[in-house]
């Protein structure tokens, strides 16, 4: 990896969202944001269908560590990832005031949901295109791909997910020992 | 009072169409050539006579005219008079068509032409002609007594000795006399010369008689009817006493007049019939059939009407509430708003399961079909349907019946070899095709399997490379070869018989099925045969499911998997093969499958003695799952996993459960295949997470 | 009004004459053979029965012999709907111990005049 690699994939992905990509209801400069340990992310407001508590999913066997199970949200089976064991940051610990952000994507016909759980949601963020900064390349515990760009808000960093790209399962075992 | 006939028409329609089915099924069935089960012929008249009672009942007289038709040669052969013929059977068959095609245009509100039905009039009239002439006489009755009202006053003299036993019938003979009354002047005079002596009188015998004298505009035949039903209980003279008339023998004027009845049906039938055009007729039959219904068991209605009576409740609760609320009344509010919640989930699941048919609609077909082509094409092909009862959405079902058709047809024509060629291969002459639907997960599995010559991956390669479909075939898997046949130009229109053409490819085949979401793969081998495999996608399906747990997780194993539950003796546990455990199931050895290793999770009990072991089976092997506790049975609704997640070994689905958790199906065939000595190289369980 | 029991394999015909029967105030049960309709009959009271005589599991004769042997039902008319033109039915229905019968097709004005004429 390097930066003459790196930096246009993100110009690319900068244009996709300015250009409105028709089959993504992610398209907007609304993010919510959330913790993470100490750490912001925030990901595509119009890709969150909704925040619940944490509550105890059924297990799926046999599934990587960060896969927590599945829950029934409103009649349909939603697997629950816990992003803290996925990108190994801060201590994976439930309680009550744990939370559940769901997400949806849509392509084409095919439309696809899952929870992630997160430590805490902290507000919704307003951040204009040219705003959004390229996340510069080091060897993070976020793995480039997953990562849309960086926001600068008062004197903390907000790093913007890529919804399409959590929700992929491809790679599942990235990161997970 | 007037009852409008046309509110009962589309309950009509709809059942003569399955009565037509049934008619089908059962001449498809009907070897004539070997002794016919009575109970057949009596399916398929009682089928043929229901729909010529209605049609009679609601005004289609076309079709009363021609099930008449049908009626009396079916009860000739009920009453072993004629012999069931190929040809009669044949004729029969097309009726249903001919029939089906009516109803149609009667649901499209559509004329009725006697295209179709016209030489099966000549064919049925020829053979009722030859063999006796029952129906004839039946037809030509004339009318016998017209114009008798017109007739002035009667006095007629009425005697009505009943026999003893009339009261036994329901008939109260008081009730004839208040009918009489209405007809004009009466008088009655009892005679009770007959009542024996009281203490031999009983309760339900009647001794007395009556002398009845009515002076009326009324016509003999309208006083007979009023003793109709009690004629063969009473002796009845009517007289007329000022045109001093004999009476005639009763009975035969009730059989007259039923006679004539029976003629004024037909008569009333030959009306003129309308052409029109066929391309306005095709329009609005696809229009109306669109607008059709769904038929529902009694328990999945009784179900809804269950959880609504329940949403009722609740909301009566909340709004009561709701009338003075203050905030020592929230922890009431919120349970009745879980209550709520729960209510709306079951009545949408149950709302859904109405969708859901068994898939026996898209299969009664293919018995009519199958007959039919082997004729026309002289092959010998026996026909297997299994699992016709698993539910699929009607929806579904309605867009897989031409795929479907078109893959029977192809295995039909291209699978199954003449009766040479498979004698010449050592096969019985006799061609099986077989159709089978089951679950899987949330899919649903329709396999067309025939045993005849297989898919020859070469000279598929071949035609491909001919067609210019590919470069190179080399490289590919025989399972990539195959799907090279559902690619668009594979087969044309100059290779494609009168069978499995009509113009479309199995390119065709294969974009239905990819656009209700499902797939299609081919298993095949070269002189045994293939199975073609269509995965549908289900929304949603429903299973009859054990809950079990292990742990604190609650699994479901599909009822119709499960042999039986036991709880395990020790001494008949067995270790062979460094690790495999066997159970000794009276004959059988079943390998013993822990849930909780198989799984990766923690149960309350590892000990093998006393543990529950549930047994299952499928594809002909048993296996054993240990779990920790049976808990209930129950129907589940299944979901997909796949949907937002990934498959999982040894899961096919899962489902929500009453508290609204979700509990995971077993994938019984998937766990038997991982872990029988079929494949002994498994080592799945110790996959980690 | 009368309490009656309808009895048809036929479900257009159920229909049909469960409406005709209730929209002038009858109380209808229905059945959908024979069996069936033993089964409500015995677990109610009915004034009139109507039956079908061509029917799956139990046909409209056996039911009228059944219902006969029955007490309650020794005096209660029993209606044979019948298509047969042939007197043969209508006999084994009598000798059943039917009361009457009413020959298909009939309109719902038949069925009503029918109905009095046992109600009387």
């Amino acid at each position: 990896m390097n930066m003459q690699v790196e930096v246009p994939e993100v110009d690319n992905s900068k244009a996709d969202l300015s250009l409105g990509a028709a089959d993504f209801i992610t398209d907007g400069d609304q993010y919510l944001t959330f913790c993470l340990d100490n750490e912001h992310y925030g990901v595509d407001i119009l890709a969150v269908t909704e925040i619940r508590g944490w509550e105890n999913p059924t297990l799926i066997p046999n599934s990587p560590s960060f896969v927590k199970g599945v829950i029934n949200s409103r009649g349909v089976i939603v697997p629950i990832l816990d992003l803290r064991i996925r990108f190994q940051i801060g201590k994976a610990s439930y309680d009550p005031t744990t939370v559940v952000i769901v997400l949806a994507v849509k392509n084409g016909h095919d439309s696809c949901t899952m929870g992630f759980v997160v430590d805490a949601v902290s507000d919704v963020l307003n951040a204009d295109e040219d705003e959004i900064k390229p996340a510069p390349v080091f060897d993070g515990l976020v793995a480039p791909k997953y990562i849309n760009g960086l926001v600068n808000v008062n004197d903390h960093v907000v790093t913007l997910l890529k919804v399409e790209q959590l929700l992929s399962l491809d790679d599942e075992v990235v990161n997970d020992e | 009072m007037s009852i409008d006939l046309e509110q009962f028409h589309q309950v009509f329609f709809e059942e003569s169409l399955e009565n037509l089915d049934v008619v089908e099924q059962a001449l498809v069935e009907v070897d004539v050539d070997s002794d016919i089960d009575s109970e057949v012929i009596n399916t398929i008249f009682r089928a043929a006579h229901s729909i010529k009672g209605g049609s009679g009942t609601f005004g289609f007289t076309e079709v009363t005219e021609f099930t008449h038709l049908m009626e009396t040669l079916l009860d000739e052969v009920r009453d072993g008079v004629r012999p069931l013929t190929q040809e009669l059977v044949d004729a029969l068959l097309k009726s249903c068509d001919c029939l089906r095609h009516w109803f149609d245009c009667l649901q499209a509100k559509q004329d009725l032409s006697d295209e179709q039905s016209k030489p099966l009039v000549v064919i049925f009239e020829n053979m009722l002609n030859k063999n006796s002439a029952l129906a004839s006489t039946e037809v030509n009755v004339s009318k016998t007594t017209a114009g008798t009202d017109h007739v002035p006053l009667h006095h007629w003299q009425i005697t009505f000795i009943p026999h003893s036993e009339i009261l036994l019938s329901g008939n109260e003979p008081i009730r004839l006399f208040r009918q009489l009354e209405q007809m004009g002047e009466y008088k009655v005079i009892a005679d009770i010369s007959g009542v024996e002596d009281i203490d031999q009188l009983t309760v339900d015998e009647c001794f007395i008689s009556w002398n009845i004298e009515l002076v009326t505009t009324t016509g003999k035949e309208d006083i007979v009817e009023i003793f109709e039903w009690v004629i063969d209980e009473c002796t009845l003279t009517i007289t007329d006493n000022i045109p001093t008339v004999e009476a005639n023998n009763v009975p035969e004027i009730g059989r007259e007049m039923i006679a004539e009845k029976s003629g004024a049906i037909v008569e009333e039938a030959k009306k003129p019939k309308t052409k029109i055009e066929i391309a306005q007729k095709t329009k609005t039959i696809a229009a109306s059939s669109a607008a059709s219904s769904i038929r529902v068991g009694i328990d999945k209605v009784d179900n809804l009407i269950n959880l609504v009576g329940e949403l009722v409740i609740t909301q009566s609760m909340l709004s009561e509430l709701g009338n003075n609320f203050d905030m020592s009344k929230i922890e009431r509010l919120s349970s009745g708003l879980d209550q709520l919640l729960q209510n709306t989930k079951e009545l949408q699941e149950n709302v859904m399961r109405i969708r859901m048919l068994p898939i026996s609609f898209a299969f009664n077909r293919f018995p009519r079909m199958i007959r039919d082509l082997s004729v026309k094409i002289g092959k010998k092909v026996d026909l297997q349907i299994n699992g016709e009862h698993t539910e699929l959405d009607k929806t579904v079902m309605e867009k897989i019946g031409d795929p479907l058709v078109h893959l029977v047809r192809n295995a039909i024509d291209h699978g199954i070899e003449s009766v040479e060629e498979r004698v010449a291969a050592n096969k019985p002459e006799m061609g099986v095709i077989k159709l089978d639907a089951y679950h899987q997960g949330g899919n649903i599995v329709i396999e067309i399997v025939d045993d005849g010559k297989g898919i020859d991956a070469n000279i598929i390669g071949q035609k491909a490379i001919e067609k210019g479909i590919v470069d190179d075939v080399s490289k590919l898997s025989d399972g990539q070869i195959y799907d090279l046949i559902f690619e668009p130009g594979f087969s044309t229109a100059a290779e494609i018989s009168d069978i499995s053409g009509r113009g479309v490819g199995m390119d065709v085949v294969r974009r239905n099925i990819t656009s209700l979401g499902g797939r299609i793969d081919i298993e095949s081998e070269v002189g045994k045969g293939s199975i073609f495999r269509v995965h549908l996608p289900l929304t949603l399906a429903i299973l009859d499911g054990q809950l079990v747990r292990v742990g604190s997780e609650v699994f479901i194993i599909p009822l119709i998997s499960i042999v039986e539950s036991l709880q395990i003796k020790a001494e008949l546990v067995n270790k062979v093969s460094g690790n495999m455990i066997l159970y000794r199931l009276r004959e059988d050895n079943v390998p013993i499958i822990p849930i909780y290793k198989e799984f990766n999770i923690e149960a309350d009990n590892t000990e093998l003695d006393s543990a529950l072991l549930v047994v299952v089976e499928g594809d002909g092997r048993k296996v054993g799952l240990l779990v920790d506790d049976l808990l209930a049975q129950q129907q589940v609704v299944i979901k997909s996993l796949e949907s937002n997640y990934k498959r999982i070994e040894g899961i096919s689905g899962a489902t929500i459960l009453g508290d609204g958790s979700v509990a995971l199906i077993l994938d019984i065939l998937g766990l038997i295949t991982q872990t029988t000595p079929k494949k002994s190289h498994s080592n799945r369980s110790m996959k980690a997470a | 009004m009368a309490q009656v029991l309808v009895v048809d394999d036929s479900t257009s015909m159920r229909t049909m004459v469960t409406a005709t029967l209730t929209s002038v105030g009858h109380q209808v049960k229905d059945a959908e053979n024979g069996k069936a309709a033993l089964d409500v009959a015995k677990s109610g009271a009915f004034d009139v029965v109507i039956t079908d005589l061509n029917m799956p599991i139990m046909d409209g004769i056996t039911l009228t012999r059944e219902l006969r042997s029955i007490p309650k039902y020794t005096y209660t008319p029993i209606l044979l709907l019948t298509t047969e033109s042939s007197g043969d039915k209508k006999a084994a229905g009598k000798d059943a111990g039917a009361t009457g019968w009413l020959v298909k097709p009939f309109n719902p004005e038949r069925l009503l005049s029918t109905i009095d004429r046992v109600l009387g």
